[in-house]
């Protein structure tokens, strides 16, 4: 008799068997708690039933799928499916705190009558949305000099009337200034520079040439994503003027970088009828769930029958099981690999580019610390 | 940075400027190698912008299963990008956006 190792034999089932694939694949939400939460991660982790768990990038190219489920100008829902959660996770952390966007940092105020403080005016301007491409875009330190590659320049100036109603200043008095700052640097409070020589007086950016001659920007000039969002609200005689300057930065330093709204994802929930739910249960059954998840299939005959209709609005609220002998009728469960994921931009970028963006990120890392290794 | 390379089976490497984005990812791929004993990460502290990732395996070079782990996350991550940017292009043929429908409406008008 030729020498066959048992696992090659016909008889011998492969893979794992079938309760073990369900604890390894999904997330049972039993009444009382979730169960099989954890994801195995370990290759050897089978290797006593002829398994194998380690990663292998062919089998990962074959099963990962995306599908896009919405995609509007500033949101977008998509399945991710065949992807371990702490790639998933890091996508998301770095889309909410490592994707650079373009924000006002720097607010220059010549004059500011209003209510409302220097401070507090300074960081409302910070958190207002700006409808500009971060990756044409240098990142600026503290101490380079703001040149039209790495700053953008906007100016506030608006002023109530005696005797005229107050006067709301929303977002879109915000104007942009392609060629840089307007306002003189005054030599005395240059720290270390030679005083301006020649005709044109120094400013406190350094622009070479206008930011609206370069080509992206010639016919989509900068402009804040909202136009009506009340930035402050003036009192007769009360007056702003002001200069901001806007960086590259990202959310880690502060939210106001963060190009999301919020960026998160769930696993699909599944919803398994155990057996053949009829008539009155079937009624009782669809009246349970708030989520509305389940229809009744029609039988003829006055026969009725449960059916999952949309497994996808679940929200594992676990009130189809919380009463007596529901629990061996209907399995709520979580399927650990499926990811519905989904961005919100604030609006510097469309949703799409910055998953991607997001991803070249995480790419960017491996490599940087492969060079280091090297 | 480099940690206990006395023996080339086990290494601590620790990453300034990371955290649990890349050591969470890097670990799963780690203990997805087989040549892999034991592997985890640990940040020492939660304002210290530091992690240390321990690898230790069966008889390879740390420092090596560890290039590899990054050279397959960054095959994955590849893999992602192409396969999102396609679903995103189906979805898009798919629903052209409204505004590209609207023009092609008005044009036959300004003619």
């Amino acid at each position: 008799m030729p020498k066959v190792s048992a696992l090659n034999m016909p008889d011998v089932p492969m893979g794992l068997p079938s309760h073990m694939e369900l604890q390894r694949t999904r997330v049972s939400c039993d009444k009382d708690a979730p169960t099989h939460t954890e994801n195995v991660q370990a290759s050897g982790a089978y290797a006593s039933v002829g398994v194998d768990n380690s990663l292998r990038l062919d089998q990962f190219r074959k099963n990962f799928r995306v599908t896009v489920v919405r995609l509007t100008e500033d949101d977008m829902e998509f399945d991710m499916i065949g992807i371990d959660p702490s790639i998933a996770n890091a996508f998301r952390r770095i889309l909410i705190s490592e994707v650079p966007t373009m924000a006002i940092e720097k607010v220059f105020i010549a004059n500011s009558t209003t209510l409302v403080q220097d401070e507090v005016l300074a960081h409302r301007l910070g958190l207002i949305p700006i409808k500009a491409d971060p990756r044409l875009f240098e990142w600026k330190d503290d101490n380079k000099v703001s040149n039209e590659k790495n700053t953008i320049v906007f100016k506030l100036h608006a002023k109530c009337q005696r005797g005229g109603p107050r006067l709301t200043v929303k977002s879109d008095q915000l104007k942009w200034l392609p060629n840089g700052s307007e306002f003189i640097d005054e030599p005395t409070t240059a720290t270390d520079s030679t005083p301006a020589t020649g005709s044109t007086p120094k400013t406190f950016t350094n622009f070479d040439h206008s930011q609206a001659s370069l080509p992206e920007f010639a016919n989509n000039p900068i402009v804040p994503k909202h136009p009506d969002i009340i930035i402050s609200k003036l009192g007769p005689g009360q007056e702003i003027e002001l200069e901001a300057h806007a960086v590259k930065g990202i959310g880690k330093t502060h939210a106001k970088w963060s190009p999301v709204s919020t960026a998160w994802y769930r696993m699909l929930p599944e919803v398994v009828l155990l057996q053949d739910i009829k008539d009155e249960l079937a009624e009782e059954l669809v009246k349970k769930c708030p989520a509305k998840v389940f229809d009744i299939e029609d039988l003829g005959k006055g026969k009725m029958k449960a059916t999952v209709a949309r497994p996808r609005s679940c929200t594992l609220c676990r009130e189809c099981i919380r009463e007596e002998n529901w629990e061996e009728r209907v399995s709520l469960r979580r399927v650990k690999d499926h990811f519905i994921f989904t961005i919100e931009s604030a609006g510097q970028l469309p949703p799409q580019e910055l998953f991607t963006e997001a991803v070249k990120i995480l790419e960017k890392k491996c490599k940087g610390l492969l060079d280091e290794l090297s | 940075m480099e940690h206990g390379t006395k023996d080339v089976k086990s290494s601590t490497f620790c990453l300034t400027d990371e955290d649990h984005t890349l050591a969470n990812a890097v670990r799963f791929t780690l203990n997805q190698d087989p040549r892999v004993d034991f592997c985890g990460y640990s940040i020492p502290h939660p304002s210290d912008a530091q992690v240390n990732i321990r690898v230790q395996t069966t008889g390879a070079h740390a420092g090596e299963v560890l290039k590899d782990a990054l050279q397959s996350l960054t095959a994955m991550c590849q893999h992602v990008r192409s396969t999102f940017d396609g679903a995103v292009e189906e979805y898009q043929l798919e629903n052209p956006p409204v505004e590209s429908m609207e023009t092609e409406e008005c044009l036959p008008k300004k003619r």
